[in-house]
């Protein structure tokens, strides 16, 4: 048993991590030397990472949970414990997430469609991912005789790694963050960068030159896209001051007038950000009506058409989790994290505030996909290239004005927002005119 | 042989295979897949010499192998750009068919 | 010794290797791919973390693709993936090649007395990776992305096809 201590030393990783972990388990109140921010006032960032100074117990229970749960492992494993509950909830909650966002999904779309959607197994269609997974479990595996064996196997499973490695980062509570890290945000988007590789794997594996194709397509989609996801947050670091994630919640404290959260996106710069944000999520995650690359009517499935069985469930799986994780990025950068929007409703503990705006972000992904139509490769690039970008490098000279301007007050504050508005919906307006300059007005004809 | 000197004798490996790939494959792309090995292999030792070195330093370390991990993406994508070029002219890419000065 | 630093030193070498000598170049460049992202892993051992996010999102995000779409746009069918064996002779030059120059320079190191300072290692935060990239080396940081500019730029004007349709022929 006392070797065991020397033989962790011996794992001796990087100091962050590891303090990370041990900052998380120990009690102690999260302090910031000299924060930076320059929306939050201090007291509210103080409360916004305060300790439990009478915090309701419901607050409290997940980590009063993990702390009784390490007590029972000696001092020097309880970080590994620690680290493990996490992932292991972690699984378990996104997972039966993932489930229930397929039923969601086909539920609202049949809603929308003026259809009940699925109602046969179980209550209002409960038990539908129960019989999904059944009939993807139970379905043969069929791997093309030339396909690549090796990587045929492993694109899923990299797809999935990667995906998962993203959740890590997201504060999904006031202390519920289960990796602190300094530079959380580019974790976050280079643990996505590698979802990218899995689908090129997953396209040339195959053996087959149209999911070589439709590979290639959709990997064009996703650097296209990896863009103006990349450059929306910019402004966002730039007005908090910093790369972690729970350090970006907390910047995004207090309430003006009583009842305007400081979230982002109740700023000009901030509701642009967001709205490019999302556009370029929706995208990231091949979802309608950005979904090309595995549109069903179209190309089979893409690069997934000789995947059967458990294998393709495993890349809807990567999908919906990507979904997932970028809408929990977007709540973090730009929705305020796991704040509560009104004073007075701060009884409801942080991670059921997470909760519902993550329900409410996939709420809006399923909506999307239930009304527009599907995009054409050329649109979908040209949007990326020649109307996000340019959008998202204006929005950062928004910012960037938002910021400089922050000590003016009064009547100067409104004009500020005037500004600061007119630079954000000008160039929105002069690009959309111009990209849209050739092509005649829609005419709707009903039946 | 302390700490430093194993993360340098790691870095001379990586370069040494990288600098044995770049010699022997004759297909230019590997040649410049080699040579990103060397060039991380720089990098590693920035980053050796960064951890073990006097502590006095800021950050020099990371921000040198910082503007290297740039500059070498750069010449990467140059470099497959001039590899489609002659591609394109001489249907293959073997390095040793790449020496005459066709018209 | 250090057990993380022995394993990922151990995949980096190993991937490195294995991936020069294979003699299928897609599964060559994916190894290499693999020794990158093992390369990250040193540098977040070391506790340069905004150094290893950098390396993952460049290499293994954006360098890997561009190898992969070089590699896909220069063959003329599936066949060509499969190399020709390297013969005998340059292999073993290169292999002497490489040997001797690992031995002079592991006879280097271990000859210099290399002072490893036993202090834990620095604590970089992005905030100071911030400050020095933006006061001390902005100009620095100017140029790499006018280089970077430039290079990519360069780069599609390369790899563009031939543009002008010649001049049709008079009948």
């Amino acid at each position: 048993m006392s070797a065991l201590p020397s033989l962790l030393r011996l794992l001796e990783v990087g100091p962050g991590l590891r303090t990370g972990f041990l900052r998380l388990l120990s009690l102690e109140p999260v302090q910031r030397p000299g924060s930076t921010t320059m929306t939050a006032a201090t007291a509210d960032f103080a409360r916004a990472t305060d300790v439990d100074k009478g915090a309701a117990f419901l607050e409290r229970l997940p980590v009063v949970l993990r702390d009784w749960i390490a007590s029972f492992f000696p001092e020097s494993l309880r970080w590994v414990v620690g680290a493990l509950l996490a992932i292991a909830v972690i699984l378990a909650v996104f997972g039966s997430l993932f489930a229930l966002l397929t039923l969601a999904e086909r539920k609202v779309l049949g809603r929308v469609q003026n259809r009940p959607g699925p109602n046969r197994t179980g209550p209002f269609g409960l038990f539908q991912p129960i019989a999904d997974a059944i009939k993807m479990l139970t379905k043969e595996d069929v791997v093309p005789r030339e396909a690549d064996q090796v990587l045929h196997f492993l694109a899923p499973v990299a797809l999935l790694g990667f995906s998962i490695l993203t959740f890590a980062v997201i504060p999904y509570g006031r202390r519920l963050v289960p990796l602190e890290l300094d530079a959380a945000v580019l974790y976050f988007f280079a643990a996505g960068a590698g979802t990218e590789l899995a689908v090129f794997m997953a396209g040339w594996a195959s053996h087959n030159k149209y999911s070589l194709l439709a590979a290639m397509r959709a990997l064009a989609q996703l650097i296209s896209y990896e863009l103006p996801l990349l450059l929306s947050f910019v402004p966002v670091v730039m007005l908090a001051g910093t790369l972690s994630t729970s350090r970006i919640v907390a910047a995004q404290a207090g309430w003006t007038w009583g009842f305007l959260p400081h979230w982002h996106v109740f700023t000009p710069w901030g509701f642009a950000g967001f709205v490019i944000f999302m556009v370029a999520a929706v995208a990231e995650s091949n979802r309608s009506p950005f979904d090309l690359p595995e549109a069903e009517s179209e190309l089979i499935a893409g690069h997934l058409t000789e995947y059967s069985g458990f294998k393709y469930a495993l890349f809807f799986m990567a999908e919906y989790f990507g979904m997932i994780a970028l809408s929990g990025m977007a709540i973090t950068l730009f929705l305020g994290g796991w704040q509560a929007p009104l004073p007075f409703l701060e009884f409801v503990p942080s991670y059921v505030w997470f909760a519902l705006k993550l329900l409410a972000l996939l709420l809006g992904f399923i909506w999307l996909r239930a009304t527009l139509p599907r995009l054409r490769m050329d649109q979908l690039t040209r949007l990326a290239w020649k109307f996000l970008v340019p959008l998202a490098l204006v929005n950062l000279g928004t910012a960037a004005f938002w910021q400089l301007t922050a000590h003016w007050d009064g009547p100067l504050s409104a004009a500020r927002w005037v500004v600061a508005a007119v630079l954000v919906v000008g160039p929105f307006l002069v690009l959309g005119r111009g990209l849209t300059a050739g092509i005649a007005t829609r005419t709707y004809r009903y039946a | 042989m302390n700490p430093l000197q194993l993360c340098l004798m790691v870095s001379t490996g990586l370069f040494c295979i990288g600098l044995a790939g770049a010699l022997a494959r004759s297909n230019t792309i590997l040649v410049l897949l080699g040579i990103e090995l060397m060039l991380n292999a720089a990098n590693l030792n920035f980053i050796a010499f960064w951890r073990y070195g006097p502590p006095s330093t800021p950050a020099t370390g990371v921000l040198f192998a910082l503007f290297a991990i740039a500059v070498a993406a750069a010449e990467a994508a140059v470099g497959l750009a001039l590899i489609i070029a002659v591609y394109r002219h001489q249907k293959n890419i073997r390095l040793q068919d790449a020496n005459t000065l066709k018209g | 010794m250090n057990l993380a630093l022995l394993i990922i030193a151990f995949v980096m070498l190993g991937s490195a290797a294995i991936a020069m000598g294979l003699r299928n170049l897609i599964h060559s460049a994916l190894l290499l791919i693999a020794s990158w992202a093992a390369i990250a892993a040193f540098f977040l051992w070391a506790g340069a973390e905004f150094l290893a996010f950098a390396q993952v999102l460049v290499y293994v995000g954006a360098v890997s693709m561009v190898v992969l779409f070089a590699v896909l746009l220069t063959r003329q069918s599936r066949l060509d993936l499969n190399l020709a064996p390297v013969p005998f002779g340059r292999a073993l030059g290169a292999l002497i090649a490489g040997s001797a120059v690992a031995g002079i320079l592991f006879g280097a190191i271990l000859g210099t007395p290399l002072p490893a300072a036993a202090a834990p290692p620095p604590g970089l935060t992005v905030r100071q990776l911030g400050l020095q990239l933006m006061g001390t080396h902005a100009a620095a940081l100017l140029v790499v992305g006018v280089i970077l500019t430039v290079a990519l730029l360069g780069a599609i004007v390369l790899a563009s096809n031939e543009a002008a349709p010649k001049t049709p022929e008079a009948r």
